[in-house]
């Protein structure tokens, strides 16, 4: 009976995944193009599309996008590339591996936020260097966060997507032939990094290809960290449309989805323009293969690479740091290093608040990661069952949802559930977070589900055991350590949310990212300092607890540690 | 036999509590006892801390007092939960909306009106403690920017603008006196002034400012836009404003997105004048140990602009006993004096002192309205709100000219 | 259920329609038939397809008796063929005791009758009083012993061997090669070994199949 499940698995994930963004698109391109039956508009017509094109700023808007898209990505995946090649199989690399994996649990916003009290003319670093080094008794008049080209929220970008990037690469990196390769190439008279450009990066790209498609997606459409660092006079194209979104009047409706068509066009546009660098990217490296050139002398590329990587991981900590300080910060001014009076007064106000938004938060993100935890392992049950595991279009599936600009197809999904009345509620908010968690828990989870050995089921069969106590009994346990990391993951990824938390649960089911975000707004550092804090704190308890569990139930047994 | 008649007068009862509908104020024994156990979401701006911190109280004082659940739904930008009742009104969702209480005023109070998004016959002044408001000497209550109130919304705060310095950084006798001073004063100070992103209200308010005190005539923006003679009208005011973008912080590139945002410029000596649409913001912020003691607030003698906000119902909203007591709890004089402590909010009152008994009387004139704080006859002259169109009109103006580097 | 004879009735795989091997034979209760072949040549498909868990890549025809009961229609949990790989695979998760109390079957009842069959069972393997003990921290040898332990404890049919000596140093191969064979005789089981080393065979002294030549 319960073995019928599996069978369910596939296709309910993939409703999952691809239901809410058939339908969200749907829900936001018929609108732009002036079809809304609800408002009593069947007539088609272009008339929104125009309005948007004459929209003061529009341009700018659009082309800041699409710039983000493009640089923050090219700009990790150097940053990544340039370190597993002079690194990778290093005790160092390792080393700093663990330091910059953490970064990735720290959601988008609560990064953003650390950076923008970094750099910005009277933050951390100007602080420190004042006076005594800058000679500035007050802050100078320089345009740093919010900057009109958007440099300080691509940067913002670039911190996260690196240890996204490095993550994914080191996944990829067992299927490549890493050392024996280097090892060959050095033969030959090849500096690492040359080595590893010619011999290794090209499989090891094609395997992380999706990963880097979806940061193009992400990058292009993010909300967030355009909102707390992108310039503002334009905003980027995402923020804007949020804001029309939210406009009173109804026709706006039609103009925000061509808004979001817009958008969608723009990272369609990013995609684009990254498969013909791609190409080029190609093209060079064959040319600078066929010269031969063995490029020997990278120690100081290497060493490059290697401060960049620690200088990424000690711009987040830090940030982290001077958010956890201003949560505690009495009156604090320009230049002071560090508050003149310590308080905990932020927190105790803001503790009571917090409540309802903490448990929400909680709520939506088990609720969404025990229910992807589910769908994923009834699909690779299901996987083991057919004896085919899933190709290349599953995996397209499973990328769906982080390749199509979230504000494209939210919005849509939105109207679909007003019009249903599932706005607001819990269960909407669970199905929108599920999609967006699935994909995450999936490709955490199917890796060692895949590298089980399989032969420990064919042990327990001939033991005269049924498949279901096998796999509650043996291959559950065995893989416990594995599930709960995926579920962490799948947690962090609940938490970060901001965007279909803010759609969908429209404002009424608050999460301490949304409020979190809101407060961005009003500046008052000592709060966005509690929200942010407890947005990091969140995901890393999600880790401990995956880390300390199964070290506290199988102390004894060396073998389950690794 | 018993059962049946039993049965058939629950049934009775269900039928007239059906048929009542509405909670009607002029009976509030009634409204009290709907009320109880209803939750109401207040869609309210939730930028602020120290208001949010206000909210909490009130939603906990209405909890015990009168079994209302008040839920703050944080917005960033009002417009947000008025578009919310209108997309409800699109999805035909007549009653049960998601929007009980908004915290509103002019532009959008206007198109919700004019829309009839409003819980109607008006309301607001058969509220019980509505007998303690001071209509007489304020007359922003009955007229919102221009838009007659007629009951819709309940008043529940004060607002002038009022500018803040520090005291320690600039000498007051510097200060400017009027707009045309400020626009001398930022030549003179290049970078240390700027005002909230608009549509941010305090920012728009900022330009309404410049244009009632620019305009050849001031009676025309207390009417509707006149497109024929719009740009005539608003000229002086860009023509301004060319000459004091580059002046601003960060050379009019970038712009705090709200007046918190601005507090925190002034706070980290950014910025040398600020202003807030509150005159006793500057006390608050520095009870909170946001800004400096040395911080001072000043205005214009020849007057800045002065408005009421309140809070309204949406036609559909789901718990409108429960928004009526959540209101008339809002308008209390308890309520009101903790609103107008600086140590807590700082928000002045909408109720005439003089009506109060002694009791409620002796907790305002308990309040230690702070150093930061003028006195009511410091305040100046009140400068009338124009017109809701006008705001509309000069904010995508604004946005073409300085909102997109096109 | 021992004590029954194997019956190898016109087993035959193939992978994508070349034939592997083709078997028929019966082996007796005791007896040891081996299977001899390079790797890759797919004797090991012939254990699978016995004990129920051939990859759906491999086609087979043929049936499996075990006595008169016939196993190939029954699932794998059914068909009580217990198994040893090159690898001991003792659950990690589980003590060592924990590991063969999960192989005693259900119809023997009762805590005490339990963990005295664990006792047993480990001193038949000289293991006594390793019940508690991680199985990660056992040598090699003592993991293998704990393996066959395990599958002997199950009260299989018959015993089926992929290669089970070839990790073993070459002295613990030929202790654990008789030890094996004396448990499956005492045990009076018929046993399939699948190997590529002509000393297991020649140990072994049953009849011989040579597959992939």
């Amino acid at each position: 009976m319960c073995f019928m499940l599996p069978r369910l698995g596939p296709p309910l994930a993939i409703a999952v995944l691809a239901g809410p963004i058939l339908f969200g698109l749907a829900g936001t391109i018929l609108p732009a193009f002036g079809y809304l039956p609800a408002l009593g508009e069947t007539d088609f017509t272009l008339a929104h599309v125009e309005k948007l094109a004459v929209q003061p700023g529009i341009v700018m808007s659009g082309l800041i996008s699409l710039a983000a898209g493009l640089v923050t990505t090219a700009v990790s995946l150097g940053m990544v590339m340039l370190f597993v090649a002079g690194w990778a199989g290093t005790r160092i690399f390792s080393r700093i591996q663990h330091l910059v994996s953490p970064l990735l649990s720290v959601p988008h916003a609560a990064a953003a936020f650390g950076l923008a009290f970094l750099i910005a003319p009277s933050g951390m670093i100007a602080r420190i260097a004042s006076p005594w080094l800058t000679g500035w008794e007050r802050p100078p008049d320089l345009l740093i966060v919010n900057d009109p080209i958007g440099l300080s929220m691509m940067a913002g970008l670039i911190v996260k997507e690196i240890p996204f990037l490095l993550l994914i690469a080191l996944a990829a990196l067992p299927q490549v032939d890493l050392l024996r390769t280097r090892a060959l190439a050095a033969s030959l008279g090849y500096g690492r990094i040359a080595g590893f450009l010619h011999g290794v990066w090209p499989p090891l790209y094609r395997q992380m290809r999706l990963a880097v498609f979806a940061v193009v997606a992400f990058a292009t459409s993010v909300v967030d960290v355009a909102a707390i660092l992108g310039p503002t006079t334009p905003a980027p194209l995402a923020v804007r449309l949020v804001g029309w979104m939210n406009d009173p009047e109804l026709s706006m409706r039609f103009f925000a989805s061509a808004g979001a068509l817009l958008q969608l066009c723009v990272t369609a546009a990013a995609l684009l323009i990254w498969i013909a660098l791609e190409r080029l990217g190609a093209a060079m490296l064959r040319r600078l293969r066929r010269s031969g050139l063995r490029f020997r002398r990278d120690a100081w590329l290497r060493r490059a690479a290697i401060a960049a990587m620690v200088a990424v991981a000690i711009t987040v900590l830090a940030g982290l740091a001077a958010l956890a300080i201003w949560s505690f910060a009495g009156l604090w001014q320009f230049p002071g290093a560090l508050p003149e009076t310590f308080t905990a007064k932020t927190w105790m106000k803001t503790a009571p608040r917090l409540a309802a938004p903490l448990s929400v938060t909680l709520i939506v993100a088990a609720l969404s990661t025990a229910l992807a935890i589910a769908l994923t392992l009834l699909c690779l049950m299901r996987e083991n069952e057919t004896g085919r595991i899933a190709g290349r279009r599953a995996l397209l599936f499973l990328y769906l949802p982080l390749l199509v600009p979230q504000a494209a197809f939210l919005f849509g999904l939105q109207l679909l559930f007003v019009f249903t009345g599932g706005v607001a509620s819990l269960p909407a908010l669970v199905l929108a977070h599920l999609t967006f968690v699935m994909p995450y828990v999936f490709l955490s989870l199917s890796d060692p589900w895949r590298a089980y050995d399989r032969r420990y089921e064919a042990i327990a069969a001939g033991l005269g055991k049924s498949r279901s106590a096998t796999l509650l009994r043996v291959r559950l346990p065995m893989l416990s350590r594995a599930i709960l990391v995926a579920a962490a993951v799948g947690f962090a990824v609940s938490v970060g949310q901001y965007l279909p938390t803010v759609l969908i649960g429209a404002g009424r089911l608050e999460t301490i990212t949304t409020e979190a975000v809101a407060l961005a707004s009003g500046g008052n550092r000592r709060v966005i300092g509690v929200y942010a804090f407890l947005q990091m704190l969140l995901p890393a308890a999600g880790f401990a607890v995956a880390t300390l569990v199964p070290a506290l139930v199988f102390r004894n047994r060396r073998a389950m540690r690794v | 036999m018993k059962k049946l008649l039993v049965a058939a007068a629950a049934f009775a009862a269900m039928t007239l509590q059906a048929l009542a509908g509405e909670p009607d104020p002029e009976k509030w024994q009634e409204v009290l006892a709907d009320a109880r156990g209803e939750t109401v979401y207040f869609n309210a701006w939730g930028g602020a801390e120290n208001i949010n911190a206000y909210l909490e109280w009130a939603g906990q004082e209405l909890e015990k007092r009168y079994g209302v659940k008040l839920v703050h739904v944080k917005l960033d930008d009002t417009a947000n939960a008025v578009a919310k009742v209108v997309a409800e009104k699109a999805a035909g969702r007549g009653e049960g909306g998601t929007v009980d209480l908004i915290w509103i005023n002019g532009e959008n109070f206007s198109s919700m009106k004019r829309q009839q998004l409003l819980f109607s016959p008006g309301w607001a002044e058969k509220l019980p403690n509505w007998r303690f408001v001071d209509v007489e000497n304020k007359p922003t209550i009955r007229t919102d920017f221009t838009i007659p109130v007629e009951g819709l919304e309940s008043p529940w705060g004060m607002a002038k603008l009022v500018f803040f310095h520090d005291m320690a950084h600039t000498d007051p006798a510097s200060l400017p006196k009027s707009a045309q001073d400020l626009l001398a004063w930022a030549k003179q100070n290049p970078g240390r002034f700027t005002y909230p992103q608009p549509p941010d209200f305090t920012g728009s308010s900022f330009l309404k400012q410049v244009l009632s005190e620019l305009a050849a005539d001031r009676s025309v923006l207390l009417k509707p836009v006149n497109e024929a003679s719009f740009e005539k009208t608003v000229a002086p005011l860009f023509s301004y404003l060319d000459e004091l973008n580059p002046l601003l912080w960060r050379g009019g590139k970038a712009f705090p997105q709200n007046y918190p945002a601005m507090k925190q410029l002034l706070a980290d000596n950014e910025v040398d004048i600020i202003f807030a649409f509150n005159p006793s913001e500057a006390s608050s912020a520095i009870a909170n140990g946001e800004l400096p003691a040395t911080v001072r607030s000043f205005t214009f003698p020849g007057g800045t602009l002065a408005n009421t906000h309140f809070v309204a119902i949406p036609y559909n909203a789901a718990a409108k006993a429960g928004a009526l007591v959540a209101a008339d709890f809002l308008i209390s004089p308890e309520a009101q004096a903790r609103k107008q402590d600086p140590q807590v909010w700082g928000d002045p009152t909408v109720l005439a002192i003089s009506k109060l008994d002694a009791t409620d009387r002796a907790r305002f004139e308990a309040l230690d309205l702070g150093v930061a704080t003028l006195k009511p006859d410091e305040l100046g002259l009140a400068l009338d709100e124009p017109h809701p169109s006008w705001m509309d009109r000069i904010e995508t103006e604004w946005k073409r000219r300085y909102g997109a580097a096109n | 259920m021992a004590d029954q004879q194997l019956f190898l009735d016109g087993v035959s795989i193939a992978l994508n329609g070349r034939v592997l091997l083709a078997v028929s034979h019966r082996v007796e209760v005791g007896e040891v038939l081996t299977v001899m072949g390079p790797s890759g040549s797919g004797k090991s498909t012939l254990l699978a397809y016995i004990g129920g868990f051939l990859d759906r890549a491999f086609s087979a025809t043929g049936k499996v008796f075990s006595g008169a009961e016939e196993l190939t229609v029954l699932p794998a949990e059914e068909r009580h063929a217990g198994i040893l790989f090159q690898d001991p695979l003792l659950f990690p998760h589980m003590s060592v005791g924990g590991n063969l109390l999960f192989a005693i079957p259900p119809s023997i009842k009762g805590r005490a009758a339990r963990s005295a069959l664990v006792q047993e069972a480990l001193e038949g393997v000289g293991l006594a009083g390793a019940a508690s003990r991680d199985p990660d921290t056992l040598s090699g040898g003592q993991k293998a012993r704990v393996a066959l332990a395990r599958v002997l404890l199950s009260a299989p049919r018959m015993l089926l061997l992929d290669e089970p000596f070839s990790k073993l140093d070459a002295e613990l191969r030929s202790q654990m090669r008789e030890l094996v064979f004396a448990k499956a005789r005492t045990s009076r089981l018929p046993v399939v070994l699948v190997t590529h080393d002509e000393a297991d065979a020649e140990a072994a002294g049953g009849p011989v199949i040579r597959v992939g030549q």
